[in-house]
């Protein structure tokens, strides 16, 4: 029996979603771009979950661009839009890698963030100037859950950098919030399916009405020009699906979940001698609880949760598995060394009071354990 | 498990021996590799290994220790003439303090690695012995191991030639069965070496090569790449007798070179003793003083903390280890001061 508390990193498929995408699995073929009947009926499964996307999104289905997940949204907004209309990047301290290193890349702006990991406005009117062309704020940050403040600074950037585009990274925010109503001040709004339920390896990109993008990838034309390749047909009805399913439990979830997530927060700040919360519940979404853990560190925290059957990470998910300290803690202030015992543990839709209650149970003493073995003496 | 084939099949040798066996990976520098422990290949090498022998793998990140107690030091004693053994170092550091303590934290009784050596519990003790394949025998650098430590150390290859190590692992179909042997120090790549490494992290002193009399025979553009014992790369014309690197003064800007007469020494002084059991103080012991180095007969003084040797052997570059043996059993080491 797994206790799954990293939701953050990937979410449990909807069985709507599933349903959805069977049939494309199955005996259903065709490919979108083609003429004849089967082209066609799978022609129609995209458009009708455009229709969805677009929807959810608060945007019109000509502005939804379907890619290959997050990365390839928060890349194509970047690199496309500055392609088209030059400029420089700017990004806050605690944006996701997919819009990071991008920024990095092009050599772009970084803003600093407050203690609580919200972007600090003062220092993002200091950075912006008619220079920067893109302009990219997540709407939830994903190791922390901080509600980032995006109406505010869209109205300094409209103000300062009135030429810029402003995109938002709103993959940690649609099992949370009302995407459509919060990212309605972006430009371009990014989202991936295997964050709220549905399958890995695709999302979206809204690209409002006006807003030109390059191609990251060019072929045959797919999505107006603006990304190429034959479309991933189940994966886009499954993520619709899971749109769909996602918006219509959004607030029993949220209400629920968030009670989860203040009983587990709660329970380990007073269990655990030296434990933090980060962040300011407050402007934090439901399903994030993120600690820092005095004296202990989470990587080795992380090997006893696993081996008692409790699926969590440290900050966020890291390629090669090995753990570096993480870049959101050290801009809001963390020192490295406290940020070496960061646990993040993260709910959603399948979270029940049973895996808070198993969590609990076992990281007190797991922290205990740790605290308590830390040198090697003669063996036996 | 380094994403190598001895430490594949070390785990493997555990899981047959009746061992709950869990896998892990040191990622110990963020920078260029080509070799060793360190590449994200590697780590995916160990990781598919541990898949397919069913055990559960994890990957821990000491790269923070691993700069402090391994690289920065190193670096520092080029910039002091020294040539220090950086994987004598991280074995020390980093997997036989640093992952042993961490194994310990997590509950498990001992931690296994693929080097050739042999632990022994024996008359009361830990003993330490030589590989069985004399080829490939590591137990060089694994000298600073304690009883502490010893026991706490399983070294399942130990007892197997390369050659047995690698049928076993084609026969399980591991990936890692026929990959090549790492050699080099796993955060210097073959193609910058250990100048460009260096050259980043140091300002190299061009300095003088004189002979035994003083007099300026050659140039070197870095003092700091010069280790006593080097024949080449001293920019001495060709054809003389041969001359060898005898002495590197960095703070002098001078390498003093010689014949192979003048290489010769009688002893070593040895610093930072450390001592499988307790400290041998009499009797005759063998000394090596490389990886793969011929033992010398020699005696150890502890009062003066030097070797002696029977017969004088080339000098050792203050840096490297030198390890006390009798017969294939590992006495304790220290570094050539």
């Amino acid at each position: 029996m797994v206790t799954y508390l990293d939701h953050a990193a990937t979410t449990p498929m909807r069985p709507e979603c599933a349903d959805a995408m069977l049939p494309f699995l199955g005996g259903r073929v065709g490919n979108p771009s083609g003429g004849h009947a089967a082209a066609r009926a799978a022609r129609q499964a995209i458009e009708e979950a455009r229709e969805t996307v677009a929807e959810t999104l608060g945007a019109h289905p000509g502005e939804v661009v379907f890619t290959g997940g997050g990365t390839e949204a928060d890349n194509l907004a970047i690199t496309g839009v500055l392609a088209r209309q030059g400029g420089l990047p700017l990004c806050s301290a605690v944006e996701h890698h997919a819009v990071l290193h991008p920024v990095q890349a092009l050599e772009g702006r970084v803003v600093a963030v407050h203690g609580d990991g919200r972007v600090d406005l003062a220092a993002l009117d200091a950075a912006l100037d008619t220079q920067v062309g893109v302009v990219s704020l997540m709407l939830v940050n994903n190791e922390v859950g901080t509600v980032q403040p995006l109406a505010e600074a869209t109205a300094l950037v409209a103000e300062r950098a009135p030429g810029a585009v402003v995109h938002t990274d709103a993959v940690q925010a649609f099992p949370w919030l009302d995407v459509a109503a919060e990212a309605a001040p972006a430009h371009l709004v990014a989202v991936s399916a295997h964050k709220f339920g549905g399958p890995q390896g695709v999302g979206a990109l809204v690209v409002r009405e006006g807003v030109a993008v390059e191609p990251l990838l060019r072929g045959g034309g797919q999505e107006r020009d603006r990304r190429s390749g034959t479309h991933n047909v189940a994966g886009i009805v499954g993520m619709a699906a899971a749109m769909r399913a996602t918006v219509a439990h959004r607030g029993g979830t949220v209400e629920r979940v968030a009670r989860l997530r203040d009983r587990l927060a709660d329970g380990l700040l007073s269990a655990v001698p030296g434990v933090t919360e980060s962040g300011t519940r407050a402007t934090k979404v439901a399903g994030i609880c993120s600690l820092l853990i005095e004296g202990i560190e989470s990587e080795a925290l992380l090997v006893l949760l696993d081996q008692a059957g409790i699926c969590a990470t440290a900050a966020s998910s890291c390629a090669s598995g090995a753990m570096e300290p993480s870049h959101v803690l050290a801009a809001m202030g963390v020192p490295r060394a406290l940020a070496y015992g960061s646990l993040r543990l993260s709910l959603g839709w399948t979270s029940t009071d049973g895996d808070v209650e198993h969590a609990l149970e076992v990281v007190p003493a797991a922290v205990a354990q740790l605290r308590e073995r830390t040198a090697l003496t003669l063996a036996p | 498990m380094s994403g190598g084939v001895d430490s594949s099949v070390a785990a493997a040798l555990l899981l047959d021996a009746g061992h709950d066996v869990t896998g892990c990976t040191m990622k110990l520098w963020g920078g260029a590799s080509d070799t060793g422990c360190c590449s994200v290949a590697d780590v995916d090498d160990a990781r598919r290994v541990a898949q397919q022998l069913g055990v559960d793998h994890f990957v821990f990140n000491f790269g923070d220790d691993f700069r402090a107690t391994v690289v920065d030091p190193y670096v520092a004693a080029h910039a002091a003439g020294r040539t220090p053994n950086p994987c004598v170092e991280c074995n020390r550091s980093l997997k036989f303090d640093r992952l042993a303590r961490r194994a310990h934290a997590l509950g498990f009784d001992a931690l296994a690695t693929g080097h050739h050596a042999r632990t022994e519990h024996a008359g009361g003790a830990w003993r330490l012995r030589r590989g069985v394949d004399g080829a490939k025998d590591q137990s060089y650098v694994l000298h600073m191991l304690d009883q502490v430590a010893l026991g706490h150390t399983l070294l399942p290859v130990g007892h197997l030639t390369k050659g047995e190590v690698r049928r076993r692992a084609a026969a399980l179909g591991l990936r890692t069965a026929s990959k090549p042997e790492s050699q080099d120090v796993c955060f210097i790549t073959s193609e910058g070496g250990r100048r460009a490494f260096l050259g980043e992290r140091l300002a190299m002193t061009p300095g003088r090569v004189v002979d035994t009399d003083g007099r300026e025979v050659g140039r070197v553009t870095a003092v700091e790449l010069v280790t006593a014992g080097q024949r080449r790369g001293l920019g001495l014309a060709g054809g003389a007798e041969p001359r060898y690197a005898v002495a590197v003064d960095v703070a002098g800007a001078t390498v003093t070179v010689g014949g192979a007469d003048d290489l010769l020494v009688d002893g070593i002084a040895v610093e930072a003793m450390s001592w499988v059991d307790s400290p041998v103080v009499s009797g005759a012991v063998e000394v090596q003083c490389s990886a793969h180095g011929a033992p010398r007969p020699a005696v150890f003084d502890a009062n003066a903390s030097m070797v002696r040797f029977d017969r004088p052997a080339p000098r050792v570059a203050p840096g490297q280890s030198v390890v006390l043996y009798r017969g294939d059993e590992v006495l304790g080491g220290g570094s050539a001061a």
